[in-house]
């Protein structure tokens, strides 16, 4: 918030608003937004940790504020970096261009885990295999953003940006009349809008849309149906849906309808037991032959996993290069292949500096954050490297922005990062915002929410 | 050579079953090695669902079954006339790149005892193809074909160990060794006219495709005969493994018991 002492302009709207506010005030207005958020049923149940599966992410109450300048370069690079990600899919999934320029190594395309045999030669409607593209990024300076990772299969947390926003306008109405503050809340439209855009060949009329869920269980459960309400689609389980003939049905008290578009929200592997995994419940049998021949779409396509591994990730300003000619704007962090035997010697004697990722993992789950561990949690994870060292990739610690968070003791800056979320279909569309999440333990660099993590509302000011 | 082809699948559930949803590899692809005349796949009482050919070159059919129903036929009649390519794949359309197939799974795993039989087999060959076929000769020394000590899920590591097992477990050994060496290796399931003598007798059969840089091209190997195809085989579909490359794949919704009858008649038509 502060430059040189100085109130940063995007902030300005917020220093008196902080000022006037009495501790108690805080306090009431904190326990207010926890029983909103514990009413409306948000919550996030976090894996393999145990104990409140229906525990609250906490919320900080404190904006984090770009302004519009700074916002429409963000979104240039964001935009671009879709494009790019998805032009690469369709590139990899078809005559592979860019590996036979030899702009990336074969190897890690094709023998990839995340690399689908079964979608090789079909190009998905528009050609987007990735239709919402979660990017997260952080600030190092005040141009400099870097992009520590994309998620092209299933990005979650989008329920955040726009619940939080409500909650906000709800708690503190008077600060949406001073400040121009750019809505959110097109993001359930634009999405049924970009998800009907890329109905199948074989769709001559107005698209049903449907998400499909794992079912309650699911962390992100919650999520799912409040996008479903929001967007007016049906939410349907494996169990409701049926292939008969060159369609995919849907159970409904009426009879049989078909589903043109399909929202899935689980994994590849689990989508239809005939072509991936046989045990799987969760998907539908014959849901690939009838995606492969033009009877369903399915958001995000089968495959797309590709484009959001960490190893591939090194390659993504080359993509941008290649596919768009045009230069990166948005930054790569600095990545260290562990399975390049130079790379892994300079990783191995530099772990109390980087940040040490599994090639595969996601949501903070196997991670080393160098700086912050014990010897003896460095020397675990040191062994684990050298066990399998083309699992891991390693990372400088960046010099992260923080933001004003309310703490105990008033305000104190703690770490962000920022996950906006495109949409492409026929358009490519980004609403002016998105999760803002919070290290909120001091000095902290790991801001998942399964590993104490906070939420922020996200503030996009108009010029 | 012309071969007629007769496949007959009978499904039997010994409770009625609301619904079958089958996913086919039962079309053969032309190319050099063989021509399709006429080829029909009927499934009794079915829909026929979405068909396109695949990355891999193969041609995939859906078909669903509305139940209740206790019993489904699938039957593959076909005349095809077939040329001996000593198992190069030639004009096969595919768009799947090789390294794709250097990809592991369950039943395809090298275990060391696989790596060894693949290092000790490969000592002193020439070149790439001249591996395979000692690949080939080393899988086919090691695993004895001996129905009915093996089954469906058996996995290569497990069928060396046993020292014997039928084609589906030489095509996966084949793979695991050509893999542990960088090959490329693959699956294909298919027919086989069985002629004179006393080899394997397998009409639904199953081998494995080796890339060959060289050649830039696949080249087929079958350990249970010890022979690249020939004029004798037709070539169905590839995969991974068995259960990736499989002709029918499928489910029943239902809680019926599901009983499998199969036939497959291959003969040569006199000219």
């Amino acid at each position: 918030m502060y430059d040189d002492g100085q109130v940063r302009p995007p902030y300005a709207g917020l220093e008196a608003w902080t000022n006037t506010m009495p501790a108690e005030l805080r306090h009431l207005k904190q326990a207010e937004a926890e029983a909103l958020f514990r009413r409306i049923g948000i919550t996030f149940a976090v894996y393999g940790e145990g104990g409140d599966p229906d525990r609250l992410i906490p919320f900080d109450m404190f904006p984090r504020v770009f302004t519009g300048a700074e916002w429409a370069r963000l979104e240039r690079g964001i935009k671009q970096r879709a494009r790019a990600l998805n032009a690469f899919l369709v590139d990899v999934y078809g005559r592979g261009e860019i590996v036979r320029a030899g702009r990336i190594p074969a190897h890690l395309v094709y023998r990839n885990d995340a690399y689908e045999k079964a979608v090789v030669g079909f190009t998905p409607p528009r050609g987007v295999y990735s239709h919402i593209v979660g990017i997260d990024l952080v600030r190092t300076g005040p141009d400099q953003f870097y992009v520590l990772e994309d998620n092209c299969r299933t990005p979650s947390g989008v329920s955040y940006m726009l619940e939080n926003r409500e909650i906000m306008m709800r708690m503190f109405p008077g600060l949406f009349r001073e400040n121009p503050i750019q809505p959110v809340d097109r993001y359930p439209e634009l999405l049924r809008r970009t998800l009907a855009s890329v109905a199948p060949m074989k769709c001559d009329r107005d698209p049903t849309v449907a998400i499909l869920t794992p079912g309650h269980f699911n962390s992100a459960y919650y999520e799912h149906s409040f996008l479903a309400d929001l967007m007016g689609v049906e939410l349907v389980e494996g169990q409701d849906l049926f292939v008969e003939g060159e369609f995919v049905w849907m159970r409904t008290t009426e009879g049989p309808k078909k589903v043109d578009v399909i929202y899935r929200r689980i994994d590849d592997a689990f989508l239809d037991p005939l072509c991936f995994r046989p045990d799987s419940t969760l998907g539908v049998p014959g849901l690939m032959d009838v995606y492969r021949s033009g009877g369903v779409t399915i958001a995000s396509a089968p495959g797309a996993g590709v484009a959001d591994d960490k190893a591939v990730y090194t390659y993504v300003p080359e993509m941008v290069r290649f596919y768009l000619g045009e230069e990166p704007i948005l930054e790569n962090v600095p990545t260290w292949q562990c399975s390049r035997a130079d790379e892994l010697k300079y990783v191995l004697e530099n772990l109390h500096d980087l940040v040490v990722k599994e090639v595969h993992g996601s949501g903070g789950y196997g991670m080393l954050v160098g700086p912050c561990s014990t010897k003896q949690q460095i020397a675990a994870f040191r062994a684990k490297i050298e066990e399998n060292p083309g699992n891991y990739i390693a990372q400088p610690t960046l010099a992260l922005s923080t933001c004003p968070t309310f703490v105990e003791q008033g305000i104190a800056p703690r770490h962000v990062d920022l996950r906006p979320y495109c949409l492409m279909g026929e358009r490519i569309e980004l609403v002016p915002g998105g999760l803002t999440r919070v290290a909120l333990t001091e000095g902290s660099l790991v801001v998942n929410s399964s590993q104490g993590g906070g939420v922020k509302d996200t503030w996009v000011l108009a010029e | 050579m012309i071969l007629t082809v007769t496949h007959r699948t009978l499904y039997r559930y010994d409770a009625p079953v609301r619904g079958v949803v089958q996913s086919h590899r039962l079309t053969p692809a032309a190319f050099e090695g063989q021509q399709p005349r006429d080829w029909r796949v009927t499934v009794s009482g079915s829909v026929i669902g979405g068909g396109f050919r695949d990355g891999a070159g193969d041609w995939v059919q859906a078909h669903t079954v509305q139940g209740p129903v206790s019993e489904i036929e699938v039957l593959v009649e076909g005349v095809i006339e077939t040329v001996d390519t000593a198992g190069v794949l030639r004009g096969h359309k595919e768009v799947v790149a090789p390294p794709v197939y250097l990809r592991k799974t369950a039943p395809t795993r090298p275990d060391g005892a696989l790596r060894a039989l693949a290092q000790k087999a490969v000592a002193g060959a020439e070149d790439p193809l001249d591996q395979a076929h000692r690949l080939m000769a080393g899988v086919a020394d090691a695993i004895a074909y001996r129905p009915g000590q093996t089954d469906a899920g058996t996995t290569a590591a497990e069928a060396l160990a046993l020292g014997a097992g039928v084609c589906q477990d030489h095509a996966h050994a084949l793979i695991a060794c050509a893999c542990s060496l960088g090959l490329p290796a693959r699956y294909v399931s298919g027919y086989l006219m069985v002629g004179e003598g006393d080899g394997p007798n397998e009409a639904a059969h199953a081998w494995a495709e080796i890339w060959i840089e060289g050649l830039s091209a696949w080249v087929g190997f079958d350990a249970a005969n010890r022979c690249c195809p020939n004029a004798q085989y037709i070539r169905l579909g590839s995969g991974f493994d068995a259960q990736d490359a499989a002709p029918i794949r499928g489910t029943a919704r239902g809680t019926g018991e599901e009983n499998l009858d199969v036939t497959v008649a291959i003969a040569a038509v006199q000219q």
